[in-house]
């Protein structure tokens, strides 16, 4: 049986007290980040004439009204978003899965210099470069193309996918390839066969990460499309008038624009995890 | 089946460091169970390795069966290859694992089956495990499906690198008899790296030690034991290890802690044409056979028994008892130096004790004092 000091209970006490300040203070900051989205969950249900008000009412009669509104002429941008979405993140990892393996595992002689490269590119504002990404856009025929979107979506993701999967890649215990190439394994095989299944969990996640940021891209969609290829972020924009603030329409808006990422997230949210933390230990 | 041959073969890996491998000369049986055997960093996984293709040449060339393999790619050698860490695939299962290589050499599906359960009676792997993934097995179980992964080749060498170090005690010993017996069986020629010398002695039909990336001694254990080449081979080999100190020479013989250890006069024609005044005395621990002590005669100067035996005594500092034997750490007097002995478990003298030895000539060895070569006889 232990008996334990009486010095030792008030160390103990101390301890537990600062572990509930530190839960206290990660719920309070949880809250309110979470807070502005809850409210325009909230505000997407009630009739415009009740979202304006202060003080905010938080007891009213939900009305899907605002979301009929919002979803009327909503068709094309969605299908837009989903298509620019969903090819320029699978381009990215048809495209980031050799890159990074040629950057890891089988590192071509500058591969220092190509990673410094890829990561440059993130440096340069995009606004110093829609001027001459609209005239190249215009010369090429592309403007409000949905390629267009597409193709600059690729590149705007594939540096941070390339650098997110080149470190998984480095985790693959080298004498796992070292069997494989001994067992006959073509590099593909190697590639396909060994290393991808091992790093799948970090590949979704890098999935993940590059749709989230397809999806909520605005600059460039604003730019360069006006109809054939305008995404969901516009949409939102013109739900936002001239004149007057119809909240409650564009808090519908934003909850149905953002509701596929959502649930995109929660599914594949032990992936996320899972892959964001590989190698960490060990 | 096939012999190996390593001729002059050098691995440098950074320009101005002493070669990892240096001018490796080492000619392998067919059929032959041969053990690289050394420290860390003696070089004994890079030449495994080269003969894997793992590791490029720095000069040099590696044969398989009378072939020069030295630029053939890995796949191509025809040689299986057991991992330290087992490297198996985490995400096939065990029936995947052993059949991978074959499936890689378009083998057909019913014949990859056959061998993969063929290996899997063999290693008396239960075939229930064969649907199972790494993850899911023990130790001892990953490692056997390491081995039967290289078996299912039916390759014409086996090369195993240190594939016992991460069993526990008892399971290694267990599985290197397994190993061996296996071997014996199969009749493959295998290279075996380890740096455990135990392993070594009782696995390998000869044993290669190597030290610094050079090849010291090529023999087999009994001849390694009985005639080492240096004091370092001397050293290693053998558990507990010889003792090995530094002694002057005396007339007849050589001098330690007042005991004189009589030399063949080869020995010390060896040594005074070398022009040296000390050598390294070596005596393994179960040739210091406790005796009653002789009383030192007057006007003898060392102490000796008639036989030509030296007679050694000195202070039991510590007894650490093994059970069936016990070692003796005993100091000698004369300079405080300590030596280890072997003694009979049951009734090991307790420490404080004063005990003699006695050493036979035939079991003196003796060294150049900074060579290492052995001054034979």
């Amino acid at each position: 049986m232990t008996t334990l000091s009486s010095r030792s209970r008030p160390r103990r006490l101390r301890s537990q007290a600062g572990s509930v300040g530190w839960a206290v203070l990660a719920w309070v900051v949880a809250l309110a980040f979470f807070l502005p989205v809850l409210w325009m969950a909230i505000t997407a249900f009630k009739p415009e004439s009740a979202a304006e008000t202060w003080p905010p009412q938080f007891i009213f009669k939900p009305t899907l009204s605002e979301f009929r509104l919002a979803v009327t002429g909503m068709a094309p941008f969605l299908t837009h978003s989903v298509i620019a979405t969903v090819v320029s993140t699978i381009l990215v990892l048809l495209l980031a899965v050799p890159a990074a393996y040629a950057l890891s595992v089988s590192p071509v002689k500058r591969w220092r210099d190509g990673l410094f490269f890829f990561i440059s590119t993130k440096m340069l504002p995009i606004v110093a470069a829609i001027g001459p990404l609209y005239v190249i856009a215009l010369k090429t025929h592309l403007l409000d193309d949905i390629w267009l979107l597409i193709i600059l979506y690729t590149a705007m993701n594939l540096p941070l996918a390339i650098w997110m999967i080149r470190s998984f890649m480095l985790e693959v215990p080298s004498e796992l390839l070292e069997a494989a190439r001994l067992d006959g394994a073509g590099r593909i095989r190697e590639i396909g066969g060994v290393i991808l299944p091992i790093i799948s969990p970090g590949l979704v996640s890098t999935a993940l990460i590059c749709v989230i940021f397809a999806w909520n891209e605005l600059f460039l969609a604003l730019n360069l499309t006006v109809t054939n290829a305008a995404t969901m972020p516009m949409f939102l924009i013109s739900s936002v008038p001239q004149e007057g603030l119809y909240i409650a329409h564009l808090s519908a808006a934003a909850l149905i624009a953002s509701i596929p990422v959502i649930i995109i997230g929660w599914i594949a949210q032990r992936s996320l995890v899972r892959g964001l933390s590989m190698g960490a230990i060990k | 089946m096939a012999n190996v041959k390593y001729l002059s073969t050098t691995r440098v890996f950074a320009k101005g460091t002493p070669p990892a491998v240096d001018a490796l000369d080492l000619d392998i049986h067919d059929g032959e169970f041969m053990v690289l055997v050394g420290p860390s960093g003696s070089g004994k996984t890079t030449a495994l390795r080269m003969l894997a293709g793992l590791e490029p040449l720095d000069s040099g060339s590696v044969e398989i069966g009378d072939r020069d393999v030295t630029e053939v790619p890995p796949k191509d050698r025809d040689i299986a290859m057991v991992f330290q860490n087992y490297a198996l695939y985490p995400q096939k299962t065990v029936a995947e694992n052993m059949g991978f290589a074959l499936k890689m050499q378009h083998v057909h599906k019913d014949e990859r089956t056959r061998r993969v359960r063929e290996a899997a009676r063999l290693l008396d792997l239960d075939e229930k495990l064969l649907d199972r993934k790494p993850r899911q097995l023990s130790g001892g179980q990953r490692q056997r499906v390491a081995m039967g992964r290289a078996i299912v080749r039916e390759p014409k060498v086996f090369l195993m690198d240190e594939p016992l170090s991460n069993l526990d005690a008892k399971l290694r010993v267990q599985t290197r008899s397994q190993i061996a017996e296996l071997q014996r069986r199969l009749g493959i020629t295998t290279v075996y790296v380890t740096h455990d010398q135990i392993e070594a002695m009782t696995m390998g039909h000869r044993v290669a030690v190597l030290r610094d990336g050079r090849l010291q001694q090529c023999a087999t254990p009994r001849e390694l034991y009985d005639n080492p080449v240096n004091e370092f081979v001397a050293g290693f080999i053998g558990s507990p290890a010889m003792n090995l100190r530094t002694v002057p020479l005396a007339d007849g013989g050589a001098l330690l802690a007042n005991t004189l250890f009589p030399l063949p006069p080869a020995v010390r024609t060896a040594a005074k044409e070398a022009g040296l005044s000390e050598i390294v005395l070596g005596i393994r621990p179960e040739h210091l056979h406790q005796a009653n002590g002789s009383e030192v005669p007057a006007g003898q100067k060392h102490a000796h028994a008639a036989d030509g035996s030296a007679e050694l005594a000195g202070e039991v500092m510590l007894v650490e008892e093994l059970g069936a034997d016990a070692l003796l750490h005993v100091r000698l007097p004369e300079g405080g130096d300590q030596v280890v002995a072997r003694a009979e478990g049951r009734k090991p003298p307790a420490p404080g004790r004063q005990v003699t030895f006695q050493v036979q000539p035939d079991d003196v060895f003796a060294f150049h004092p900074v060579t290492g070569a052995r001054l034979a006889g």
